[in-house]
């Protein structure tokens, strides 16, 4: 049996770019994001997988990207929140956050917009249950969820 | 509590004043175009060349002799930059200024751990290397041998003989104790008609646990002498006051660089003992080196809240609910290390009689160290313990006469005509109106129907219960408050500053002191210079964060305790009114030199009142004074647009002997009312209804204001639910992370009611309050709640201010205890 491999080239598409780099097999894709590629956008928050700010979607999922190694993301396509506007202009999602005060210190903001996202992709008519489940593995400390809760639903509403 | 589906409404409930221009109206924030594309700039984000990571080898013992410590391992391991031990740290710094007179000042603090570690997770060796991955390799190969030591972890034991002692310097477990004494305690047990005895209250650990975590990425410049700090620490003022002298250098040798921070409640004060070791290594390896705490340690060895234990606790009271006095013991436990404290022994007498005319009160105040994480100012910090103690008191007092909650609390609000309201230790109450606060919370609940939903709930099977949360946001400190527990502290009085320019192409640049962590800042100071130069809040840049070398900071400059609107504004408002008068000095001197008040700013320009064709705009003047100045008469050449203005707040030092003075400019009010339903089961609970009411008088900008009054009832409701540092007999912190340590999700938070009234201060230029820290009213109601809807199974005493539902549970199957803890002397 070879040694197990330390280290890998992978090519990733990230929000159009495609990266080809050489990574450690244990870095995780969180960290491949922000120290390799920097874009700090995408922000840690625990290291337990369960504050959610650092979601990202990979191939049309929703992941947290320090659940999942870098090496695993070979090949795929990632959208981070670098990628939610076009040309400098704000998606109706990132939109309706700052219509809404559905951001404080903004920190959570990121993986919220991108869980949000992801929910609306599949589902754009959410009710506010379907919206608060969606967006239950995204912990927030500032705001309660309140505003929150209140921006993805006008965007649902701006959309359809 | 589980999800809801109804729609979170928020009740205006009386209309706004209209004031002209931007203050008071609802702009879009400034920060958020940045932060909403990932665009922001958090510590974590910032990279510098050849910067080596840091990563804390931390004491598995809550309490350990450090035998030995052997780092070669680790250094020989590639791309390893270097390490840092106790012992370099003891002969490399001085200890940490502590606050305290003897026993607590003598205690030695470090940025490492020296000798011996006293709470698991205290950093013992910090290993640097070229990746986060290598740090923790690498700090895995440091060798530490430890002799186990017995373990404090009770503060109620910390003083009883055989206690094991943390600090020996100290030659004690007492950190600080104190009697405070207002009024007459034993002229009010005569005159009351009961005595309620509650034997003890425990305030639980928790805290706001910010998402970001702490850290610094830090520079030595080996030329200056002079360290960089790219950070998130939130009150710099202090820090470096804490940091130069450890360091053996000026305060002018650190500069703090902040831009966004993601959230830190009063957690990201007590920073500093990192930040030593991080520039020892930053100047020991001669590289940037980058700090970023992980979310475990964040929760095991960085910012608790202050726990706090109330014994032997009486209330004297007439028979018809009027309340007189009260006298308590308190024990505050700080856990490992004072750090912010003892500051925590007398912040809480901002707020002594809480809403209450109760004008006769004795409290017998100890802090002791424990084997427990130290403590950390944590959103409303130390005042919330008080506060939580003092409605315990009215409901438990409530209860045990038969009288009604609400009636209770009427009778003894301060009234609205009372204000400015003198407290019996010297505290100015500035406005409020609490009764009304209380009638809008409760009727946005439906009191009037809650007999119905009681009974409703009953055929359901369960109980409901009312609570209600009073709760006063005591913003602006005077720091002369710490000269009551230490007078030779040269500590007294407030600033901030802001500084605010027109620039060449007439560029409108506002330079803030204070350090904002999602409050706002950028937005709120921008109106407030729109409406002075009547222009709008687009046309001014409010430069995000804050930054030493700005030199517009004082010594108590940093974001906490409730006082932006107050002490950041003011400072603002200062800043931009003498700008003003510069515009209108040098357009009037232009214009033909017409006196300044003929001169009028609007648009963007300066213009004659009488004749507005005659204008220069703000571009021409920008570019006269700093380009231009040789046509200027001689008169007004000393002008600079430039404006730096130090807002002080009107205090005196409080009278160290009576402990007596006014220890805050402002009180905003929360008065917040839930419902819950208890499944008498399981003490599993929801609640179904909630309303906040929140006062801090003018609004500078209403949704910053209910967006706060959200995020502090979140917390609170945590905090009242789930949210406790437990540890076990050993120190062993139980909830170590967001896995163990369950904070609301979207899906736990219940919908939540706001109003608001307006009660402008008559103390504060602008007539607003600093708030955001009176959510704490939350854990109040909650436990008054959890309490009404015990009634019918056994009429048990909420005693804990964390009640999970195995603690419900516990005071349902055994009623008893809790009485017992309660008693009532008729006389």
């Amino acid at each position: 049996m070879s040694a197990p491999v330390a280290q890998k080239t992978i090519s990733v598409e990230v929000n159009g770019t495609t990266y080809e780099r050489d990574v450690e097999a244990r870095r995780l894709l969180v960290h491949f994001l922000r120290d390799d590629l920097d874009l700090t956008g995408t922000h840690v928050g625990c290291d337990t997988g369960n504050c959610g700010a650092c979601s990202v979607i990979v191939d049309g999922t929703l992941l947290k990207s320090c659940m999942m190694l870098a090496i695993q993301a070979d090949g795929a396509s990632i959208e981070t929140v670098e990628g939610l506007g076009t040309d400098g202009e704000l998606s109706s999602l990132q939109q309706a956050f700052s219509e809404h005060h559905a951001l404080q210190c903004g920190y959570c903001t990121p993986g919220m917009l991108m869980s949000a996202k992801a929910l609306l992709d599949e589902n754009p008519e959410p009710t506010e249950g379907e919206i608060r489940r969606a967006i239950q593995g995204n912990i927030c400390r500032c705001t309660g969820y309140v505003n929150i809760v209140e921006a993805i639903s006008a965007a649902a509403e701006a959309s359809t | 509590m589980t999800e809801t589906a109804a729609p979170t409404s928020a009740i205006v409930v009386e209309e706004q004043e209209t004031r002209p221009g931007f203050i008071g109206t609802n702009i879009p924030r400034k920060e958020d175009r940045r932060l909403v594309q990932g665009e922001g700039v958090f510590f974590d984000d910032v990279k510098r060349h050849g910067m080596g990571f840091v990563h804390f080898v931390r004491a598995p013992y809550a309490h350990a002799k450090i035998v030995s410590v052997d780092v070669s391992r680790a250094l020989e391991l590639k791309d390893v930059y270097g390490t840092l031990t106790g012992d370099e740290v003891a002969i490399l710094t001085d200890p940490f200024f502590e606050m305290s007179v003897p026993p607590g000042s003598e205690i030695k603090d470090y940025a490492l751990a020296v000798g011996k570690t006293r709470f698991v997770g205290e950093p013992v060796v910090a290993v640097v290397a070229a990746t986060r991955e290598l740090a923790r390799d690498a700090a895995e190969l440091v060798e530490v041998e430890y002799e186990p030591l017995e373990p404090l972890v009770d503060a109620r034991a910390a003083l009883e003989p055989e206690a094991p002692i943390l600090h020996e310097d100290a030659g004690s477990n007492l950190v600080w104790e104190g009697v405070f004494d207002w009024g007459d305690w034993e002229g009010c047990v005569a005159e009351a008609d009961r005595i309620v005895r509650i034997k003890e209250l425990h305030f639980d650990r928790f805290s706001s646990t910010p998402l970001e975590c702490s850290g610094c990425l830090v520079e030595f410049n080996r030329g200056t002498g002079q360290w960089t700090m790219y950070c998130n620490h939130q009150m710099p003022g202090i820090g470096a006051i804490w940091m130069a002298p450890a360091l053996r250098v000026g305060t002018d040798k650190l500069r703090f660089v902040t831009q966004d921070i993601g959230g830190a409640f009063g957690n990201k004060i007590c920073l500093h003992p990192y930040f030593v070791a991080c520039c020892l290594l930053a100047r020991k390896l001669n590289r940037p080196v980058q700090w970023t705490e992980w979310r475990t340690d964040q929760h095991t060895a960085n910012a608790h809240g202050n726990e706090r234990w109330f014994e032997d606790t009486e209330v004297a009271v007439k028979a018809d609910g009027t309340l007189l006095g009260f006298k308590t013991s308190a024990i505050d436990d700080c856990g490992a290390f004072p750090r912010y404290e003892p500051l925590g022994c007398i912040i809480w007498a901002q707020v002594t009689p809480g809403c209450y005319r109760w004008q006769n009160i004795h409290v017998d105040f100890t802090q002791v160290a424990t084997n427990k994480s130290p403590v950390s100012p944590n959103r409303g910090y130390s005042r919330m313990q008080h506060l939580w103690f003092t409605e315990r008191v009215i409901d438990i007092v409530a209860h045990e006469l038969g009288l009604d909650p609400v009636e209770v609390r009427k009778r003894n609000y301060v009234k609205e005509d009372e204000f400015p309201w003198t407290t019996p230790n010297g505290c100015i109450y500035d406005s409020g109106d609490y009764a009304r606060c209380l009638d809008i919370a409760l009727e946005l609940i439906g009191y009037d129907g809650i007999e119905e939903r009681r009974e409703d709930a009953e055929n359901r099977g369960k109980l409901l219960g009312v609570g209600i949360g009073s709760t006063l946001d005591s913003g602006t400190n005077n720091f002369g408050q710490s000269m009551l527990l230490n007078p030779d502290l040269q500590f007294s009085g407030n600033n901030e500053v802001a500084t605010v320019k027109l620039d060449i192409f007439g560029e409108v640049v506002v330079t803030l002191g204070t350090v904002p962590q999602g409050q706002g800042h950028e937005t709120t100071a921008a109106q407030v210079v729109a409406d002075a130069l009547g222009i709008t809040p687009d046309e001014v840049t409010v430069r995000p964060g804050h930054d030493t070398y700005w030199n517009s900071h004082a010594g108590f400059s940093g974001t906490y305790a409730s006082q932006f609107a107050v002490t950041g504004l003011g400072a603002v408002k200062g800043a931009v009114d003498q700008l003003a008068g510069e515009i209108r000095t040098i357009a009037a001197a232009v214009l033909g030199g017409v006196p300044e008040e003929a001169v009028v700013l609007e648009g963007g320009f300066a213009k004659l009142r009488a004749n507005p064709e005659a204008a220069i705009p703000f571009m021409g003047i920008g570019a006269i004074v700093n380009a231009n100045n040789a046509v200027l008469p001689e008169e007004v050449r000393d002008v600079t647009l430039n404006c730096r203005y130090v807002y002080v707040p009107p205090f005196e030092v409080p009278d160290t002997e009576r402990k007596y003075g006014n220890l805050t400019l402002t009180y905003a009010t929360q008065i917040h009312v839930c419902v819950l339903e208890v499944d008498p089961e399981t003490g599993a609970y929801e609640i179904v209804d909630y309303a906040a009411v929140d006062d801090c008088g003018n609004r500078i900008h209403p949704q910053i204001v209910e967006g706060q009054v959200h995020g502090a009832t979140a917390q609170a409701l945590g905090a009242a639910t789930h949210e406790t540092f437990t540890y076990d007999e050993q120190g062993n912190l139980l909830t170590p992370n967001f896995y163990d340590y369950h904070v609301p999700h979207a899906l736990d938070m219940p919908p939540i009611k706001t109003g608001y009234i307006e009660s402008p201060s008559p103390f504060t230029s602008l007539g607003a309050k600093g708030m955001g820290e009176g959510g704490g009213a939350g854990i109040h109601a909650v436990c008054a709640a959890l309490q009404d809807a015990l009634r019918p199974v056994g009429n048990p005493i909420v005693h804990e201010s964390c009640n999970p539902p195995h603690r419900v549970w516990e005071l349902i199957s055994n009623p008893e205890e809790s009485r017992g803890r309660v008693a009532v002397e008729s006389r």
